[in-house]
């Protein structure tokens, strides 16, 4: 049997020697990991859509370009630094353009010493072993193509450690910026999150579009939480029109742990976020609330994996997509009651607003429970605007792009009503808003 | 103020309107009674624009405008209210912000100045004294939750609000026991006017107990067949619409 002819994606892969240029080169261990998923994901190529986990969203496309995985301008790109902002979010603040880390739009100075705030190309010069267990992964699922490419490329993203007991003040901002450059680039960036027993944080990973560009940009997220810790984490979505994003975060809870995401998609061409989390100790809590907002052609594939595996844990899952135009969402909620997480209590909600007779909204959600005395709820629905709604707003004197926006807007309020952060929760409301066209 | 004149529609295809010829002055109120079918509720629809009506004959004219070109908003900003039959309930919409941007909309349409909400917040105790509303209705999503009495004081309420010229109540009497029914007439009383008309849609004729008409016309087959003073709607509570069949030419409709 012949091999498959390599895809110009495949085709354009940097050689195994230009990996002895990213940071932490010369760790054996490192060098090891990031050869091996390079030649694993060189092998596989990107999957197509009878792989089960990418069966709604297709590839092909993307397999036909070339890209550059290096911006070798990332360093002096000019920002405009009134586009990073983000009402609510005065915190520390690590700033990365084309997936290079940039010192000087970044906010570094006087962290709480309970906070260890790096990029990860520094971090892996002070202590890469630390950074062992998070960076020596093998991705061997089908469907892990994009974590592969990620682990053999990623160079640089973020470190950050809440030390036990303490309770970060303000909200920490990881900005992701692509910036116009020359020909389709490619850049991977990885961040590692860990916060130690009873720590505290809000954090806010915010994707942001310093002008038109057809990146492809691909993140992977750990998040650890150890015993008792908390975690409020914001991921703002609002990358050019053009781009193409793919990330995977996954959470891991202890005992009595709670962490609470907000996940807001309203930027790129074709986005897909893996959101993994696991009740890994007694008592942990999650709620995951996310919305998408698409128009033009945009394609948003969400695949949300809650897995309970220990007493008494508690996940809410409140989804919202509003699909106009052409546009496509994909959301798949999974949640799995493992054997013994008895005591679990779960719910899932995906309710979806197509507001174009050509937009598609897929969702699907999963339900495995191999427990006992478990408390399980889903229920998934794909609707239109009410009509009858629409008249009446307009009978009373509200245009009819306005009286859209408006039942728009409460549709999507139980998922940005959970959000703590005032400033941040209103921004976020009139960035979605401004997402939808008025018609 | 509005003149019908030989009003033809239809609602999926068929004819529900056949020819009907209406003219109210301002200051007066007119009730349009008639049997379930008459075409009393489509009156209602096509005056306000809602979708699915098609008007295949004759004209509507609005203060002069040709109203059936406006859409449903600007016939609202022109001043032609509609208090819904079924009032629709709107969850996640809160109904002091939906009142304040429907009426933001239609000053900022007339070109007025559009109420901060300083000023918003006046206007609506203003009008809650008069309706004898309690505040706690401005606090919830439109609608929502709402028990049939509250849903048509909240119509009437917004119709306080938003001071139309035109104020059409669809069959505002149904569903209600006879104290919601008379707090509503309450709150109509207190907004006629002589600037302000009514054209009161219902099938029965107890809300014109408590509403005084200056004109009631009897609406049947899709056409005004029988027009009076309030004695004619006591005439039909002791007939019943069986005489005004009799009484309608037959054939008339070529």
């Amino acid at each position: 049997m012949s091999e498959p002819a390599r895809t110009p994606f495949v085709a354009s892969l940097p050689e195994a020697e230009a990996l002895a240029r990213l940071p932490g080169s010369g760790v054996a261990w490192l060098d090891a990991a990031r050869r091996e998923n390079l030649d694993a994901f060189a092998a596989a190529g990107l999957p197509d859509t009878r792989v089960e986990a990418w069966k709604y969203t297709a590839l092909r496309a993307l397999a036909q370009r070339r890209f550059a995985h290096r911006d070798a301008q990332a360093a002096t790109r000019a920002v405009d630094a009134a586009a990073l902002a983000l009402p609510g979010v005065d915190g520390p603040r690590l700033v990365f353009v084309n997936g290079a880390f940039r010192a000087d739009l970044s906010s570094l100075a006087a962290l709480p010493a309970s906070l260890s705030l790096r990029p990860l190309s520094q971090a892996l010069g002070e202590d890469a072993e630390g950074l062992r267990f998070a960076l020596s992964h093998r991705y061997r699922e089908a469907g892990d193509a994009f974590a592969r490419l990620n682990a053999a490329l990623a160079g640089d993203g973020v470190v950050l450690r809440v030390a036990a007991g303490k309770a970060i003040a303000r909200p920490v901002h990881l900005l992701f910026a692509g910036a116009p450059a020359e020909g389709d680039l490619a850049w991977h960036l990885r961040t590692i999150v860990e916060l130690e027993e009873g720590a505290e944080l809000a954090l806010v990973e915010h994707h942001v579009s310093l002008g038109a560009q057809k990146q492809l940009a691909t993140v992977v997220s750990d998040v650890v939480l150890r015993d008792g810790a908390r975690l409020d984490y914001a991921i703002v979505q609002d990358a050019a029109e053009d781009a193409t994003l793919i990330r995977r975060s996954q959470l891991r809870l202890g005992a009595r742990a709670q962490a609470a995401m907000h996940v807001q998609e309203l930027g790129g061409a074709l986005v897909r976020h893996d959101l993994r989390a696991e009740l890994a100790g007694d008592e942990a809590r999650l709620a995951t609330h996310g919305v998408f907002a698409l128009h033009g052609r945009q394609h948003v594939d969400t695949q949300l994996a809650v897995r309970h595996a220990a007493l008494n844990t508690a996940s809410e899952s409140i989804w919202r997509g509003v699909a106009d135009q052409r546009s496509r969402g994909v959301f798949r909620g999974a949640i799995v009651v493992a054997e013994g997480a008895d005591g679990s209590d779960a719910s899932l909600s995906s309710k979806n607003l197509l507001l174009s007779a050509l937009a598609e909204i897929d969702t699907k959600p999963e339900l495995e429970i191999y427990a006992d005395e478990v408390k399980a709820a889903h229920g998934a629905t794909v609707g239109q605007l009410d009509e009858r709604a629409l008249f009446y707003l307009r009978s009373r004197g509200i245009p009819h792009a306005e009286a859209r926006a408006m039942l728009t807007a409460a549709f999507c309020r139980a998922v940005l009503q959970a959000m703590p952060n005032e400033a941040l929760r209103e921004h976020v409301s009139q960035l979605l808003l401004a997402h939808l066209p008025a018609e | 103020m509005l003149k019908i004149e030989n009003l033809h529609a239809r609602v999926e295809g068929k004819s529900i309107l056949k020819g009907l010829t209406l003219t109210v002055n301002p200051g007066e109120v007119h009730a349009i009674m008639g049997p379930n079918g008459a075409g009393k509720s489509t009156l209602g629809n096509v005056l306000s624009g809602r979708d699915g009506y098609e008007v295949t004959e004759g004209s509507v004219s609005f203060e002069g405008r040709d109203l059936l070109a406006l859409e449903p908003e600007e016939r609202a900003a022109a001043g032609v209210f509609l208090a819904l039959q079924y009032p629709v309930e709107i969850p996640g919409v809160n109904n002091t912000y939906f009142l304040r941007a429907a009426l933001n909309a239609q000053r900022k349409q007339r070109g007025e100045a559009e109420l901060d909400s300083m000023q918003f917040l006046k206007l609506v105790r203003e009008k809650l004294k008069i309706m004898q509303i309690s505040d706690e209705l401005l606090h919830r999503a439109v609608n929502e939750g709402f028990s049939g009495g509250e849903k048509k004081r909240n119509e009437i309420f917004q119709m306080a609000v938003l001071e139309p010229r035109l104020a059409i109540l669809d069959e505002t009497d149904s569903g209600l026991d006879i104290d919601a029914l008379k707090q509503v007439a309450q709150g109509v009383n207190a907004l006629r006017s002589a600037e302000r008309s009514f054209l009161m849609i219902t099938h029965y004729q107890r809300l014109l107990h408590y509403i005084e008409p200056d004109f009631v016309h009897v609406l049947a087959d899709g056409r005004i067949v029988e027009s009076g003073d309030k004695s004619l709607a006591l005439k039909l509570e002791e007939h019943g619409y069986a005489w005004v069949n009799e009484r309608s030419p037959a054939g008339a409709q070529a």
